[in-house]
């Protein structure tokens, strides 16, 4: 048998454009730069709509006053729907954060690599796949359908408590990761001067793991506050202010300002799309600060 | 060291009985907080499955004078007090496959949103994922500086943090219109004798929900393969440069083959996501219950109906609808573990 070594001309090792695979080359590339700039599109369209159309009708008045009755353009705020948010996103963050983070540091500090540990990283990653409109429906026949808060139906609880749901994975999962990330010996130093488990993990530990599982909270809070599925059937919507004699307006029918966006939206007053639009600007807005918070909390721990 | 120094003065020192309390009192507390993820798991699946089952809300299934524990009796006995069976017993299995969703005459077939929910996941799905790997692809590969980048990269994933009820706001305004006469209009005079095109495009339709749900996978689509293709060792480039391969030729036979584990796994996690989305699609769908095979015209998903028809929903209705949540939790839980079985599964190690 008889090996032809392959004959090299003089210029076989330089760069010819002409050949096919520098041309496929140079189309993939281009093709990959279109790519990535039609990723990149949806946000700068999004962003522009929401600032010009959202940016005009925002306006001091529309944070003190109550959105019209249909039909007519008088007043013209969305007060109500500010605090509704508010309110709801407090109470599934006051749900959400001890029960996540305790749940976290189980699974970082206490049970590391045990069954049941690898059970719940099971269960954490199913439960943040669970649809949110499925959240909606499961806190509906639980907590509203049954009427067990206070024998009130629709509640600002209970869409605090759907949202609690959803917020649970991300906060789990960060604590859990921010905590893995805290060095051993930390915890061995605060063994060896005799602290007990308890002090270790509350004074050294969570101390040290602060800033990502602060950056998960963020986004996490983020997040549910632009959900609407699971409000739609927990809070329902209201047109009025929190009625404050039932439990400080928390266990009555609340708006929120992304339920308004679904409301208002596709109704045929423009006074209402306008109200859509400054919410959809004061929600884009808002969680456009949450993400450069996080991203800021992210390298002050970096540092 | 004196004989009788040592042990006396360095006794180990022993926890105090309160100490130990605390102790075992914080790890029970935690293991009961992270037990909390399975309950709720639990409880969320064990409450839309009696929802389906019976009709009528939980507390009257429980209740003890009428409830589950005298009986359950069929809908067609109209004098009987008490329980009645849900859409589950009655429709069975043909729930999936009958196409009428009549709400007046009790019949209920999700058929039509079970096709719409995996006809507009799976489109979205393979407009996306070439877009999204591209992406990722660009982004690691060093085209452009390392800032600008790290900026889109951070555009993306902010789009994936734009709440998707202003994303169907925008859709429903913006980009409909806008892409009926530029892509959906000329595709139905181009090719309408294709039944999927037949319908003339008019408003909210099933094409764009497709395009509204790949606006909203393609962040998780980039993000995960950016990170997976980061992940790979520079000596795989290395080596495909030494023997002379092209930059795409490296990519598209080492970089991409490596990463695939996370790139499939970030596409079944987006599968998942558009699956269960609902306020955009909501939205921009145009909600309607009748079977229509064209891509223009009208169609469903099952969160857009239970979004819909949940509101107004009665007795029986509501159960059909708690089974169609069934069907959409039992599709996104084997969507999820297959996504964290792939990954696990085709995860190459490089040590």
């Amino acid at each position: 048998m008889t090996i032809t070594a392959p004959r090299l001309g003089a210029t076989s090792l330089l760069y010819e454009s002409s050949k096919p695979r520098n041309i496929v080359n140079r189309g993939l590339t281009a093709v990959a730069a279109m790519f990535s700039l039609i990723a990149v599109l949806p946000l700068i369209l999004v962003l522009i709509y929401v600032l010009i159309k959202g940016g005009a009708s925002i306006h001091p008045r529309i944070f003190f006053e109550l959105p019209p009755p249909p039909g007519l353009s008088e007043p013209k705020g969305m007060g109500n729907a500010i605090i509704g948010t508010i309110a709801v996103t407090a109470i599934g963050a006051l749900v959400s954060i001890p029960v996540g983070i305790g749940g976290g540091i189980y699974l970082a500090e206490m049970g590391r690599t045990t069954k049941f540990a690898d059970a719940v990283r099971f269960g954490v990653n199913v439960l943040s796949g669970v649809p949110s409109i499925i959240c909606g429906l499961f806190v509906y026949a639980l907590v509203v359908n049954t009427r067990v808060i206070f024998g009130e139906s629709f509640t600002a609880v209970a869409g605090g408590i759907s949202l609690a749901v959803l917020m649970l994975p991300t906060i789990i999962k960060t604590t859990d990761e921010g905590m893995k990330l805290v060095p051993h010996e930390l915890r061995l130093a605060a063994y060896g001067v005799g602290a007990s488990r308890f002090v270790t993990i509350t004074r050294v530990v969570l101390p040290a793991a602060i800033a990502p599982i602060a950056t998960g909270v963020v986004l996490a809070i983020a997040r549910a506050a632009g959900e609407t599925a699971p409000l739609i059937f927990t809070c329902l919507f209201s047109p009025f202010w929190p009625d404050w004699e039932r439990g400080l307006g928390l266990l009555a029918p609340v708006a929120t300002m992304s339920v308004q966006i679904y409301n208002f939206g596709v109704m045929p007053f423009e006074t209402q799309r306008e109200l859509a639009w400054a919410a959809s600007f004061v929600l884009v807005v808002l969680i456009l600060g949450a993400n450069l918070l996080a991203r800021w909390l992210a390298r002050f721990t970096a540092r | 060291m004196g004989a009788g120094s040592g042990p006396a003065r360095f006794t180990l020192r022993q926890k105090t009985p309160s100490e130990r309390l605390v102790d075992q009192g914080f790890v029970h507390l935690t293991r009961l907080l992270a037990s909390m993820v399975g309950v709720v798991l639990a409880l969320i699946f064990l409450t839309v499955l009696l929802q389906s089952l019976f009709q009528g809300n939980l507390s009257d299934i429980f209740d003890a004078e009428h409830g589950i524990w005298h009986g359950v009796h069929s809908a067609a006995n109209e004098d009987t007090l008490g329980l009645l069976w849900g859409a589950l017993p009655e429709f069975g299995l043909s729930f999936l496959s009958h196409t009428r969703w009549d709400p007046v005459r009790d019949i209920y077939g999700a058929f039509p949103s079970i096709y719409g929910t995996l006809l507009t996941s799976l489109m979205a799905l393979a407009i996306a994922v070439p877009i999204g790997v591209g992406t990722a692809v660009f982004l690691t590969e060093d085209y452009l500086p390392e800032k600008i980048r790290t900026v889109i990269g951070f555009m993306v994933e902010l789009l994936a943090a734009i709440p998707s009820v202003v994303l169907g706001l925008w859709a429903f305004f913006i980009m409909e219109p806008f892409l009926r006469q530029v892509l959906f209009l000329p595709a139905h005079h181009l090719l309408g004798w294709i039944p999927f095109f037949s319908a003339v495009p008019t408003g909210p339709n099933t094409a764009s929900a497709v395009m509204i749900l790949v606006v909203m996978v393609l962040p998780i689509i980039t993000a995960i393969s950016r990170d997976s293709l980061n992940q790979l060792p520079i000596e795989l480039r290395q080596g495909a440069y030494a023997v002379g391969t092209t930059r795409w030729g490296t990519v598209m036979q080492i970089l991409v083959p490596a990463a695939i584990s996370g790139i499939v796994g970030g596409t079944m996690l987006a599968l998942g996501r558009a699956l269960g989305e609902t306020m955009a699609v909501t939205m921009i769908i145009g909600n309607s219950t009748n079977f229509n095979v064209s891509w223009f015209s009208p169609g469903g998903t099952i969160a857009s109906l239970l979004a819909n028809q949940f509101g107004e929903a009665e007795g029986m209705q509501v159960s059909a609808l708690y089974y169609a949540a069934l069907v959409l939790i039992v599709m996104t839980f084997l969507v999820n573990v297959a996504a964290q079985w792939i990954v696990r599964r085709l995860s190459l190690r490089y040590e």
